[in-house]
């Protein structure tokens, strides 16, 4: 994130918190300081978030920035589909060397869940290419994207994860997407299970139809249609809001094509054995008639999308727009007439091409609150967040909104109002906000896995030693983060399955 | 002490008595303070904002944002002034009759500004990263100029009646920025419309701009300034369709571009 905030000193002078006697001063609007973010997330009611991409080199510096983001829990994803080494032992057919060696990555970078972000597509943008479709040959690996994407997802039931492997897919962004959307949720149907094994995320931006930007229409409703009809998949929506905002991913080449297409100023970055990233300004527009069909996909996914368990609520942040309007969000899902509100100012051709306006669905309380927190902590295997049962988590928000007085339908500026101010939110039982107002700033947990390799398998770290040697311009015995390197380490323990003992 | 002064304008002050003038609270440094504490108030207060004039005698050199927002009025500083002068101002006139900082007239939109000294750098620009800069209005400098003076511009006038440091008119995409002087170098870098004029001297052109023709003259604002200027076309490393008017009797040095002209233009 820090180099996004490096690249917007813009972006810091168009919103300031000054400091209060419990918490400290912050800038940015899209990519706020760390410590106003976990403020503003505190505010808003919630109590767990998610750093879905790091590459596992840089993964010191993202508990740095975690550990000066103040009160929630967090957990962040190493960056795993575009690794050399996953993709040789993948190659070869090598599952078990591959899963000790993910094992391995996920301790070293103190990481929760395998991030695939188009698998393939990085290491060939190290080229200057990319990858098209899922049988595309990975340059001077012998490896397709499908490949990968199989093989991680054995790997991350052989590890016995919390969470399934969380995949961004090929081709994000592109006009004309969604194919290869539906083809990447169907490759891995036949390893479905008894829990999901595949979370496809910010799937708006991978959800279109056209030939081009001019062209681009939303199949957000041939995506329901797929997910309404198989189990073996979770969902996010990455909404768009009209604001200014940063793009920042580690699809190098689809940043890049975005600095083409905007003009915009453009940081990319390589990271040696593992993945690449971008980073772009842009300023969605409710005149710009693709920007329109942007933020109708999202909306008309969580909408046809039947199950509210499946698909969750997030704008990718900071891609789709601040995580501070998650609040005007809800009030879309909630209230049609918030809707039309909208439509009412995006252009014809924007609305001609999309389906929103067709949709009466609102969402009910029970469904916002599943598809904010008990869907999410359910995909990610966080047993004791997302419910109010014995032994759960005291971590609650409570917000100033009386549902037998209000009705979202109609009332849709009053809940937009509430869900961005808490009335109060409990974080392990001690009250943190009040009225919209830190009033405790504690330190949030950092969960990580550290999974058990059977014994057989030690041998391994040698093979891994002399690999990293091989490869990386860095020492072995610098690469991993300390356990004691995280201000409150919340390890959980898993055991990798061995073949026999399956 | 640097102080924040941004409520010190005809639009901040037309409706307010002397005495809650005196009582408007600044930021000097990290602590607030009063303007009575600063300044001896005198004068008539209320009246519209158009006819509102502020006179400022004194030192105000650490006086940052002096005129921020203006729409009406006059405000007139005697003396040096601070940094940001006539932030994001859409009306009115100021009068700086000292020196002014850097940032003269930031994201500026309309009005008028004359600052008798010399200004420093960045006029008219905005704040670093932003691509938005000035948009409409007039700034004129008796003085020296700093570097990048009308960076991002894309409407309105500048003129700088001595000389300027390097870069003027980078990023570039509107309006007219006139240098009577001599220019450091580089003017015009990453242009992609607008007009700089040089009436002295610089060095050298940058290698991203083409010699297009040799003109007389050249009309800015209201008049016609005289040439024979050479006229360079760029940045062609962007859109090609900035231009670079540039003295032809005090640029000797670039007379190697007249080869590139075809026979009729000389």
């Amino acid at each position: 994130m820090n180099e996004g905030r490096i690249l917007r000193p813009e972006d810091h002078v168009k919103d300031v918190e000054s400091r209060t006697t419990v918490t400290r001063s912050g800038v940015g609007h899209s990519i706020p300081s760390t410590l106003t973010t976990g403020y503003r997330y505190a505010r808003m009611g919630y109590t767990t978030v998610m750093e879905p991409a790091t590459p596992p080199l840089k993964a010191r510096h993202t508990h740095e920035e975690l550990n000066d983001t103040p009160i929630i829990d967090k957990a962040s994803f190493p960056l795993l589909g575009n690794n050399w080494l996953v993709m040789e032992y993948l190659s070869q057919g090598k599952i078990d060397e591959c899963a000790a060696y993910v094992a391995w990555v996920l301790q070293a970078a103190k990481g929760y869940a395998i991030k695939v972000v188009n698998p393939g597509g990085i290491e060939a943008w190290g080229w200057g290419k990319n990858v098209s479709n899922l049988d595309e040959q990975v340059p001077h690996f012998n490896i397709t994207p499908r490949e990968i994407l199989h093989g991680l997802c054995k790997v991350n039931k052989r590890l016995g994860l919390p969470h399934s492997i969380h995949v961004h897919p090929n081709n994000l962004g592109e006009p004309g997407n969604y194919e290869t959307t539906i083809e990447t949720m169907e490759c891995l149907s036949d390893q479905a299970g008894e829990r999901p094994i595949l979370h496809l995320t910010h799937v708006q931006f991978e959800a279109y139809g056209g030939k081009d930007w001019s062209s681009v229409t939303s199949e957000a409703p041939e995506i329901a249609k797929y997910v309404n009809a198989h189990d073996h998949l979770t969902l996010d929506m990455g909404q768009v809001v009209f604001t200014d905002t940063t793009t920042m991913t580690a699809d190098g080449p689809f940043q890049y094509q975005l600095h083409l297409l905007t003009g915009n100023k453009w940081m990319n970055f390589d990271v040696e054995i593992e993945s690449g990233a971008g980073i772009v300004p842009f300023t969605y527009k409710r005149s710009n008639p693709a920007n329109a069909v942007q933020w109708a996909i999202g909306l008309e996914l969580a909408l046809l999308i039947k199950d509210p368990w499946k698909i969750y609520l997030t704008t990718d942040h900071p891609n789709g727009g601040p995580f501070t309007s998650y609040p005007k969000i809800i009030s879309w899902l909630m209230s049609r007439k918030a809707r039309d509100r909208t439509i009412s100012h995006i252009p014809k051709s924007a609305r001609r091409r999309t389906c929103i306006e067709s949709i009466d669905r609102e969402l009910s309380f029970a469904e916002i609150a599943t598809m904010t927190r008990s869907g999410p902590a359910k995909a990610l295997g966080l047993k004791d967040k997302g419910h109010l049962g014995p032994g759960a988590d005291a971590d609650i928000a409570i917000y100033p909104i009386n549902p037998e007085q209000v009705d979202p339908t109609s009332d849709f500026r009053h809940i937009a109002k509430a869900f961005k101010h808490a009335a109060y939110v409990l974080k392990e039982g001690q009250v943190v906000v009040k009225d919209g107002c830190i009033i405790n700033s504690a330190q949030g947990r950092t969960y990580w896995v550290d999974t058990e390799i059977p014994r057989d398998l030690s041998f391994l770290q040698t093979e891994f030693e002399s690999k990293f040697s091989d490869y990386y311009t860095v020492q072995f015995q610098n690469y991993a983060v300390q356990e004691s390197y995280l201000e409150r380490s919340a390890p959980i323990q898993t055991a990798m399955r061995s073949p026999r003992n399956r | 002490m640097p102080t924040d002064a941004d409520m010190i304008s005809p639009s901040g002050l037309a409706s307010k008595s002397l005495d809650e003038i005196r009582r408007l609270k600044l930021w000097e440094g990290n602590q607030q303070t009063e303007l009575g504490d600063i300044f001896t108030v005198k004068g008539e207060a209320g009246g519209p904002s158009s006819e509102f004039c502020i006179l400022l005698s004194g030192d105000v050199r650490k006086l940052r944002r002096l005129g921020y927002r203006m729409s009406a009025g006059l405000l007139r500083i005697e003396g040096p002034a601070g940094m940001y002068v006539g932030e994001e101002m859409s009306g009115g006139t100021i009068y700086v009759e000292g020196d002014a900082g850097s940032w003269l007239g930031t994201k500026m939109q309309g009005g008028v500004m004359e600052v008798y000294g010399n200004a420093g750098d960045h006029i008219g620009a905005p704040y670093r990263g932003s691509r938005e800069g000035m948009k409409g209005g007039s700034i004129t400098v008796h003085g020296d100029a700093g570097t990048e003076v009308g960076c991002w511009m894309s409407d309105g006038l500048i003129r700088i009646k001595r000389s300027a440091d390097t870069f003027p008119g980078t990023h570039m995409c509107g309006g007219t920025l006139l240098i009577e002087g001599d220019c450091k170098g580089r003017a015009g870098a990453g242009m992609t419309g607008g007009r700089v004029v040089i009436s002295g001297r610089m060095e050298d052109v940058l290698p991203s701009f083409t010699i297009d023709e040799i003109r007389d003259a050249v009309k800015v604002g209201e008049e016609r300034v005289q040439g024979p200027f050479y006229v360079f076309r760029g940045d062609l490393c962007n859109k090609e369709t900035g231009r670079i008017f540039i003295s032809v009797t005090k640029n000797s040095q670039l007379k190697w571009c007249e080869r590139y002209l075809e026979p009729w233009q000389h």
